[in-house]
């Protein structure tokens, strides 16, 4: 294959062109079935490079590393290695589920949604797989335009505001991140390239990794990042924009959100903030886990009192990822593991969510808890693959969550006894609240507004079957996953040491 | 050299071209051929470094890639201007072929201050700038607003000008030299002599005038407002460039070595220019208004390049001029056609027009500073250049939170035109729709986005 059609290269290039493709397509069903059959070549080339892991036979195939601004000593550096392969497979099975899922529901000017769409999956690729950390910026903000548009035109009654409270945020924290990395990229050593340029300075993983800098640049430079990353993620107290975005974006968006994109936020603290500074992520590991645990509890008791469904999955959103974030900074092999794993298993599982309330909205138009009853008798199959989903949510044993949240407590528990505790409490909350939900909404007597819900159609049953199927498997046997991201897992343990 | 001259020359060809020809169509054609000569004459200078005109000019004036490359952004940019707008330059009056003459003048003053060497050469630019200037905003003659724009610019001009020239006074009789080489006045060791410190600060003061940084600002938003759209699109940008151009190079060689004694001042001011161009323009309902603060706003992120001043600053100063410049002609040209002027007007116009709310869109990202816009990589060098600087991070710190304050103001115009809907039809002039417009903006885009992601086709000149 050459130097010509890397993965890299395919897993950004493709979802762009199905993107381009989208927005010319002039039928209405086009850009729909355009936008599915490329996420699902996309999957196809992701699942591929499962079977090019070794990065030292297939360099070529995993890595692409073009000149770009030669003076300043940034190139267009993407590559694949075990945390990116991971995360990549997560986006690229994400997008024909979420395509799939929705694609009963009928969007305005659906040239434009499904364009945007597969645009947002190409930046997102490109987060997952940016080795220059210029190139990682590009991506990381390229994310988040088509999401912009996405949510604020398609979204509910507030989704200018809630949408744009969304963007500020995120804008904000990226720009703060963009001065850490300037700072940091003027602290690199030199870089020279084939055609005689040397740059001062280099925008390289590598050189960010080996930046000269002081304990007390690191720790500054670490809150620098970090506010870019927590609210991407969101950890508590940055999570203010996240229940009024999902509530309002229009829930194909919601499911790209809440599965893939806060993974972004995950994926550069393990990437980028923990390597580059060590010592300053040592300093203020109490803190974030700290932050953390408050936002698991603070969520799961507001997720408690929502009456609102997608309000509730947000909240019990913000709680697990908090425990994710927590699991980071505990900072030793058990919890991180756990982490990758989770990772992945909560993209899968909260996807599952929405589709599953996504289907609910439709057909009844209503969010509310209290005003949906029994759809256990209308849609059997659905609840049943609803209640596999919310299991797996709150991670019961043999779903794929419980052996990453098993291996992230005991992560937790190893560092500290105290935060295991209480972050314990989440997760009883959280089979309280979705519990709760499960009895409200579909046991009970019918209503008016269930009395006419249809069971699913083939293609949502396919994509539950998928899903639930995934999360069988992962739960019964983890240990794929597990070797994925084992390398990450020692590079990152490697740089802390 | 080049450029200089032969602005001069067709500014008075020109002038004449409206007296002996009729027609109102040709200046514009004219105009268009006359500048893409000079510019193709400007660039061969770029490249083999000599001009036509060999004159000696006593190092008067001096020519080096970085401002020969500035001079040719900003011929560029009018060219784009004339295309995108001439059309509208004709609609002002009926003296069109004047138009075309004054915004010549300009040039050669842009010319004159880009590449000064002394003192003098300074204030001769600046006021060639200017003095075209007041006439243009004047130019809408029946307009009451166009009126007063016009002598409120030439009062605060002029009284700005005075003082600039108080400055080089004070400057050439404090320096031990008796020069006006601005390579050559002598600072005195250790501390600075009192005349020099007045004569630096009078300098400072009339310059943050020109380029309408906080507290000299007053009278940006009313003349940019009263101006005739048109005008104000060039006097907001090629010229604003060509002001902080200047304002660079002068503190740059006559004040770089005693930087730390007045950097301080150029942070207060940056943060005042930061902070009031910003938070103002939140507020604007009018577009035209709020384009008026957004200048200013952008001017306060152009002053980091002053606080900065190294290389990355120079390359930054360079980007941001084309950026700025390009966007918010397209921005003003957007503008003319539509009939309503608020935010309000904009309502709607995603769906009336996708091509222009298109070409909005990437005009405001790229004023946002969102990556794969030139605008990105504008405000990236600069942020580098004051980064590389090392000291007073906090101050870059503030510049990216106005940044993001910026986005609430430019958003609300995409918001207007994709998530809400026109109360009425005919958002926009039923001329909007001419073809070559179109175009024009397409190319506008696309020069745009090829800066965004390759700027080094524009600053990779200065290494030539």
């Amino acid at each position: 294959m050459g130097n010509y059609f890397t993965f890299p290269d395919l897993l950004i290039w493709l979802p762009i062109l199905a993107g381009g493709f989208c927005f010319l397509s002039k039928k209405d069903k086009e850009a729909k079935r355009t936008a599915i059959v490329f996420s699902i070549i996309i999957l196809g080339v992701s699942i591929a490079t499962l079977f090019f892991t070794d990065s030292v036979k297939n360099l070529n195939l995993n890595y692409v590393n073009y000149i770009w601004l030669k003076y300043l000593g940034a190139t267009y550096y993407i590559g694949i290695d075990s945390t990116g392969r991971m995360l990549t497979l997560l986006t690229a099975i994400g997008f024909p589920i979420v395509l799939i899922a929705t694609s009963n529901t009928t969007f305005k000017k659906p040239a434009n949604f499904y364009g945007l769409l597969m645009l947002t999956q190409a930046g997102l690729m490109g987060v997952f797989l940016a080795m220059d950390a210029l190139t990682f910026y590009f991506f990381w903000e390229l994310a988040l335009i088509p999401i912009y548009f996405l949510s604020s035109q398609w979204g509910g009654e507030k989704r200018i505001q809630a949408t744009f409270k969304f963007f500020v945020y995120t804008f904000a924290g990226s720009l703060l991140m963009l001065i850490g990395i300037i700072y940091v990229y003027m602290h690199t050593g030199a870089r020279s390239f084939e055609d005689g340029t040397i740059a001062n300075h280099s925008f390289a993983l590598n050189s960010f990794y080996n930046a000269q800098l002081s304990a007390v640049e690191q720790n500054w430079l670490f809150i620098l990042f970090f506010i870019a990353f927590a609210i991407k993620m969101p950890i508590f107290p940055f999570h203010t924009w996240q229940p009024d975005a999902y509530d309002q974006s229009p829930t194909a968006v919601t499911m790209i959100l809440s599965g893939i994109m806060v993974k972004m936020g995950l994926f550069g603290v393990i990437r980028w903030l923990i390597p580059m500074f060590p010592a300053a992520s040592i300093h203020y590991r109490n803190i974030i886990m700290l932050l953390s645990i408050i936002g698991i509890v603070y969520a799961s008791c507001i997720a408690m009192m929502q009456d609102n469904i997608k309000r509730l999955i947000a909240y019990s959103s913000i709680a697990h990822i908090g425990l994710m974030c927590a699991a980071i900074f505990a900072m030793n092999q058990i919890s991180i593991q756990g982490v990758m794993l989770q990772m992945f298993n909560h993209g899968i599982n909260i996807i599952g969510m929405w589709v599953v309330v996504e289907i609910i909205e439709r057909q009844t138009g209503i969010k509310k808890i209290s005003q949906l009853s029994g759809l256990a008798t209308t849609a059997p199959t659905l609840t049943i693959f609803f209640i596999i989903i919310a299991l797996a949510n709150i991670a019961l044993p043999l779903t794929n969550a419980f052996t990453g949240e098993f291996l992230m407590f005991s992560g937790i528990y190893n560092y500290n006894t105290w935060f295991a505790a209480i972050a314990g409490i989440g997760i009883i909350l959280s089979a309280v609240y979705t519990l709760n939900m499960i009895q409200k909404v579909f046991y009970g007597s019918v209503n008016a507004a269930t009395a006419e819900v249809k069971d699913i159609s083939w293609n949502e049953k396919i994509v539950l079957l998928l899903i639930v199927g995934i999360i069988f498997f992962i739960g019964a046997y983890p240990q794929p996953l597990i070797d994925l991201t084992s390398g990450g897992i020692n590079d990152l343990l490697l740089r802390i040491k | 050299m080049n450029t200089i001259i032969c602005t001069a020359f067709f500014g008075v060809v020109m002038m004449f071209f409206g007296v002996f020809v009729k027609s109102k169509k040709s200046p514009k054609y004219a105009a268009i051929i006359g500048l893409s000569a000079i510019i193709l004459l400007n660039i061969s200078e770029l490249i083999t470094g000599n001009s036509f005109f060999q004159i000696d000019i006593h190092e008067m004036l001096h020519f080096d890639n970085f401002n020969l490359l500035f001079i040719t952004i900003a011929l560029s940019c009018t060219l784009i201007y004339f295309l995108l707008s001439g059309s509208e330059i004709e609609k002002v009056g009926n003296h069109v072929g004047e138009y075309f003459a004054l915004i010549f003048f300009v040039l050669c003053g842009i010319s004159i201050a880009a590449t000064f060497n002394t003192l003098l050469m300074l204030f001769i630019g600046i006021e060639i700038i200017s003095i075209p200037l007041y006439i243009l905003t004047a130019s809408d003659k029946r307009n009451l607003k166009s009126n007063e724009a016009a002598l409120k610019y030439f009062l605060m001009g002029a009284f700005s000008t005075g003082i600039m020239l108080m400055g080089i006074a004070f400057i050439y009789g404090g320096n031990s030299a008796a020069s006006f080489h601005i390579d050559k006045i002598q600072l005195g060791i250790g501390k600075m002599p009192v005349m020099i410190a007045i004569g630096l600060l009078f300098l400072m003061v009339s310059m943050s005038f020109k380029v309408s940084a906080a507290p000299f600002h007053f009278w940006t938003p009313d003349v940019y407002d009263g101006a005739p759209t048109v005008f104000t699109s060039f006097m907001s940008t090629i010229v604003k460039a060509a002001g902080f151009f200047a304002f660079i190079r002068l503190f740059e060689h006559a004040f770089g070595v005693i930087q730390d004694q007045w950097q301080h001042l150029i942070i207060i001011i940056t943060v005042a220019t930061l902070l009031i161009g910003n938070v103002t323009a939140v507020f604007q309902q009018s577009v035209k208004r709020m384009l008026a603060y957004s200048s200013i706003a952008q001017a306060g992120f152009m002053l980091l390049a002053l606080f900065a001043l190294n290389g990355k600053a120079k390359e930054g100063i360079l980007l941001y001029s084309a950026a700025y410049s390009l966007a918010t002609i397209g921005m003003f040209g957007i503008l003319t056609k539509m009939e309503d002027f608020t935010i309000d007007g904009f309502n709607g116009l995603a769906k009336e027009k996708p091509l222009l709310a298109f070409a909005t869109t990437v005009f405001l990202l790229s004023l946002t500073g969102v990556p794969l816009t030139a605008g990105f990589q504008s405000k990236f060098f600069m942020l580098m250049a004051a980064v590389e600087n090392g000291h007073h991070i906090w101050l870059v710190i503030v510049a990216v939170l106005f940044a993001a304050v910026s986005a609430y103001y430019y958003f609300k115009i995409i918001q207007s035109m994709y998530f809400k809907e026109a109360k009425t039809s005919g958002i926009v002039k039923l001329d909007a729709l001419s073809k070559p417009f179109n175009i024009m903006l397409m190319v506008i885009v696309v020069i745009i986005l090829i800066i965004g992601v390759y700027p080094e086709i524009l600053i990779g000149w200065m290494y030539h």
